[in-house]
């Protein structure tokens, strides 16, 4: 539990190394996402105590989102004056968002059964 | 009595007591009410706290005493979204083009719709980095926010609403284009609509939410590798 623990922090370590070398704008924390990634697909399995660690992180995720999400008390003014630009942007965004994600997956699909 | 609360106020352990407590109680109040993703556990906890705050007159600042050893396991959290894509791994090599291909014009379209009309809106430079990653999950965007120079906190505001705009729309957008098939619908929330829509997407069965989750992940770290081109482009 301790080590797998620690393998998570020295992946997240070592992606907050990357960006800073490359001095690229790409959260350290995904970075060390993808190498884990990679580095799960190289062992291929995934050892019992990073499995321990990463399921009761994963379990309590929306605990973790709460001190962010309370920091909205400091956006009230800029929600207020924004309200409906954001809410446009998020419906019309959203929307034509899962259209095309929804048009393209239906279009792949029906090649793939012309193809079979 | 005045200078107790006052100092009560400065103790970082008790935030941590609280957002922890409140959390509890929103939890239960969303399984109660059949885990619907309307009445949010997140939406309810920072709703409460953020009462609590204003009532003591409590900055931020204070309570991100003891709030910030909770929001530092996020990073190892992200991580953590390794181990779900990696037991999905034969799905994805076994539907390669349609998820990679659905996963990336997804994230690509989410963001530039967002940032281009938020330009067209007229908000700020800062709004608009923080309006960039809303269909990514929570604990990316708030990640991508703070790396790019947004407002974390308002990222992860305007990832809720999205999540919840989401749920709302996908059963729309299901019938117009006459989507039927299980994956494609959890495909589409997980892409659109992060956790949230993943959440919901367990409604339509295991299968909707397997890819739901797997959309997710997938389109949280294409975005994060592609935004910074995005805004460079349109900022």
């Amino acid at each position: 539990m301790v080590q797998g623990f620690l393998v998570l922090l020295l992946c997240q370590l070592l992606g907050e190394a990357v960006v800073i070398y490359f001095d690229v704008p790409i959260p350290g924390a995904v970075v060390g996402m993808v190498l884990l990634l990679i580095g799960l697909i190289i062992l291929g399995k995934v050892p019992d105590g990073l499995e321990k660690s990463s399921v009761g992180l994963l379990s309590v995720l929306p605990l973790l989102l709460v001190p962010a999400g309370v920091g909205l008390m400091d956006y009230f003014g800029v929600l207020s004056e924004n309200w409906l630009a954001f809410l446009v942007i998020l419906f019309v965004s959203t929307l034509v968002t899962m259209f095309v994600v929804g048009v393209i997956l239906k279009m792949v699909s029906q090649e793939k059964e012309v193809e079979d | 009595m005045g200078d107790f609360v006052a100092e009560l106020k400065t103790i970082p352990v008790l935030w941590l007591v609280v957002t922890i407590a409140v959390y509890l109680v929103a939890s239960w109040l969303n399984a109660k009410a059949g885990k619907t993703p309307f009445i949010h556990p997140v939406i309810v906890s920072l709703s409460v706290i953020i009462v609590i705050l204003l009532s003591l007159d409590t900055d931020y600042e204070t309570y991100m005493e003891g709030g910030r050893y909770i929001h530092m396991l996020l990073g190892p959290a992200v991580v953590a979204l390794a181990i779900p894509l990696y037991k999905n791994l034969d799905t994805v090599r076994r539907l390669f083009l349609p998820l990679v291909l659905g996963a990336s014009l997804g994230a690509v379209v989410a963001a530039v719709s967002a940032v281009g009309l938020g330009i067209w809106f007229g908000l700020d430079h800062q709004v608009l980095l923080s309006l960039a990653p809303k269909s990514v999950t929570s604990p990316i965007a708030i990640a991508i926010a703070e790396r790019m120079g947004g407002f974390p906190s308002l990222a992860a505001g305007l990832v809720l609403i999205t999540g919840a705009i989401g749920c709302l729309v996908a059963p729309l957008v299901y019938r117009v284009l006459g989507i039927t098939d299980q994956s494609v619908k959890g495909f589409v929330l997980g892409v659109g609509a992060h956790a949230m829509g993943t959440a919901y997407a367990f409604e339509y069965g295991v299968v909707a939410g397997a890819f739901g989750g797997l959309a997710m992940g997938m389109t949280g770290a294409i975005t994060a590798f592609i935004l910074p081109v995005i805004t460079a482009l349109m900022i």
